[in-house]
């Protein structure tokens, strides 16, 4: 029944964003990780039965469902409410595991010149990290790295794969 | 019968130069044009006077055929190379429509000072480039260069080079150079190098090397292995390095590479990240942008190292910045305002102005070498190459695609190089354009580039 509920505030706000087309920020349909290689797991996190060690970069993607990434408007790095919400998940882990660190990479879409989107990327980082800080992690755990427009996720032109590009993700370092 | 041949070929020449993209031959002359001071009379600054000059580029040559250690062969050889070398630096530049030696009867070696203009006016020939190879002591090679004025019969230019077999492609860069200059009234450009980022693999997971090559996209070396992604290259002023943003041990960090001992350092020991380097014009200093807190701004180090000066201080994103040619104020980009502008300020930092204010955005901007212009990044929907004054007025925009960027000039101010990004498939290739945005074309790559960076003309 819960997962019911659910489904229908997830339709209610897709259904939302799609008659606020323009000016919502956050990547349409499917926000749960991408299969495949963009979403760094890490095999080695795997237990015996298949489900990740606890404390692993493979459980904290397992656990994040999705929340590992944060989403940003074009041009933007403020920290919405939903991004606000993810980050509070990332901090509960990271202070669950208090001798884990983490970088978190800033990412821009291919809109943007090169080296402005590099400074972009690092400050849609550090947007991500100050926030972690203000949830109690220490700031000598976080790490910050920007690959600008170098290393997007979706691939095609279109303000759908912008909007998927334009992020910041937590990478916890096993 | 010699005479006979000539005549036949004289046929087919003047039979009709057909479609604009039709195999190069020498136009007759235009019949308004016939008085004797037709030559030379145009104005220098209407190009379009200058695309109907007839330039004639036989091969050089040679008082005898000797092996050369040059990679065009022997000197016999290397009289056509040449002078095929001249016909594509002119032809390229897009001033010109010269006819090279594929097409022309090549002068004999006692001809090269002394034409036989007859030969010349009857192809209708305006301009003539004949020119001279020979192997001198110590295996190098003596190039000669002459350019006459074919309706006057007069020497407008003389020149000689003695170069080394491996640059051999320098001495027809610089016969280029002169008769560009001499009849166009612009510096020269043609001898100098690109450096540039060579880009292969999918879009989310491309190589990204540092590459080199000459203006003409000969000598071409990849610089770096491609395991560290690498962006954003600037030739020092001498040749002697580049410097360059890499991601070396996993953070974007601004390298001076050495050309000679292929090796690299740090420009700045901090643990920020660094990037958009870019080299004063004398060498001497290197101005580069760094974040802290998410914040990034601009900062002067010599070449030599040693501590940083800070030359902006507001929050948000300062970044990049280019020299005036005397080196007393940088053009920058900010997004002080709220969205990215250029902006100028004095070398030390003081007086921070913006001058862009057209609407869109405004990045990246370049000085140009002459001073008189920037170039920029203008961002309006599309991405563009558009100049204005130092000022910001008199904004033109030069190109229209999709995403054209990161401008960088000629070493005489009169050509702009940037990159091309394809749509959806994200590939990415160097064009250039000239002043006017009428001559545009793509720069032959062995693979994808971009971040085109045009050093000065070689020492």
């Amino acid at each position: 029944m819960t997962t019911r509920a659910s489904f229908k505030t997830a339709a209610l706000i897709l259904l939302t964003s799609a008659a606020l087309a323009g000016c919502t920020k956050k990547p349409p349909a499917d926000l749960p990780p991408e299969p495949g290689p963009a979403v760094a797991t890490d095999d080695g996190g795997n237990g015996s039965l298949g489900r990740p060690i606890p404390g692993s970069q493979a459980d904290f993607v397992a656990q994040m469902m999705g929340a590992d990434t944060i989403y940003f408007d074009l041009d933007r790095y403020n920290i919405d409410s939903q991004d606000a919400a993810a980050l509070a998940q990332q901090a509960q882990w990271l202070s669950r595991y208090p001798n884990k660190r983490a970088t978190i990479e800033g990412h821009c879409d291919e809109r943007g010149t090169r080296d402005y989107n590099l400074a972009l990327g690092e400050r849609r980082a550090n947007a991500a990290k100050n926030y972690l800080v203000s949830q109690g992690i220490d700031p000598s755990r976080l790490n910050t790295v920007s690959y600008g427009k170098e290393r997007p996720v979706a691939l095609g032109s279109n303000e759908e794969a912008w909007a998927k590009n334009r992020r910041a993700v937590t990478v916890t370092i096993d | 019968m010699k005479n006979r041949r000539l005549l036949v070929l004289l046929a087919f020449v003047a039979a009709p130069a057909l479609a604009q993209s039709a195999p190069p031959v020498i136009r007759p002359a235009p019949p308004v044009v016939a008085g004797d001071d037709g030559g030379l009379s145009g104005s220098v600054s209407d190009d379009n006077a200058w695309q109907d000059l007839g330039i004639a580029i036989p091969a050089f040559a040679t008082d005898r055929d000797v092996p050369t250690s040059a990679s065009a062969g022997s000197t016999d050889a290397l009289g056509r190379a040449l002078a095929q070398v001249i016909t594509s630096d002119l032809k390229n530049n897009g001033l010109f429509k010269p006819v090279g030696p594929d097409a022309l009867p090549r002068p004999a070696y006692p001809q090269v000072p002394a034409p036989e203009f007859g030969i010349w006016s009857g192809r209708g020939a305006e301009m003539l480039v004949q020119g001279s190879v020979r192997a001198v002591d110590g295996g190098n090679l003596a190039v000669g260069c002459y350019l006459y004025d074919v309706a006057l019969k007069q020497l407008l230019r003389r020149a000689e080079w003695t170069v080394t077999p491996a640059d051999w492609r320098r001495a027809a860069h610089k016969c280029a150079d002169a008769v560009y200059s001499r009849l166009s009234g612009e510096s020269p450009f043609f001898d100098s190098r690109i450096a540039y980022i060579a880009e292969t693999g999918p879009k989310n997971r491309r190589m990204k090397r540092l590459a080199i090559m000459d203006s003409d996209g000969a000598n071409h070396r990849f610089v770096t292995t491609g395991q560290a992604t690498a962006l954003t290259p600037r030739y020092s002023p001498d040749y002697k390095s580049i410097v360059y943003l890499s991601y070396l041990n996993g953070n974007p960090r601004i390298y001076i590479y050495d050309l000679d001992r292929n090796s690299q350092h740090l420009v700045t020991q901090s643990t920020n990240p660094t990037f958009a380097p870019r080299w004063s014009p004398d060498g001497k200093w290197i101005l580069y942008s760094m974040a802290i807190g998410g914040n990034t701004n601009i900062y002067r180090v010599s070449a030599q190292g040693g501590p940083s000066t800070q030359l902006t201080n507001t929050p948000g994103i300062s970044i990049g910045g280019s020299y005036s040619p005397d080196g007393r104020r940088i053009v920058f980009e900010s997004d002080r305002s709220g969205s990215q502008q250029v902006y100028v300020m004095n070398a030390d930092g003081s007086d921070q102005r913006r001058i862009s204010f057209f609407g869109g955005r405004a990045a990246t901007p370049e000085w140009s070498p002459r001073g008189d212009q920037i170039a920029f990044t203008h961002i309006g929907g599309n991405f563009r190459i558009a100049v204005m004054d130092p000022n910001g007025g008199n904004m033109r925009t030069l190109t229209n695609s999709w995403q054209d960027e990161a401008p960088t000039w000629s070493p005489n101010g009169r050509i702009i190089q940037f990159f091309r990004t394809e749509r959806g498939s994200g590939k990415t290739a160097i064009w250039q354009v000239d002043l006017t945005g009428r001559n545009e074309r793509r720069l032959p790559t062995p693979v994808d580039g971009s971040d085109p960076a045009w050093g000065p003309v070689r020492p």
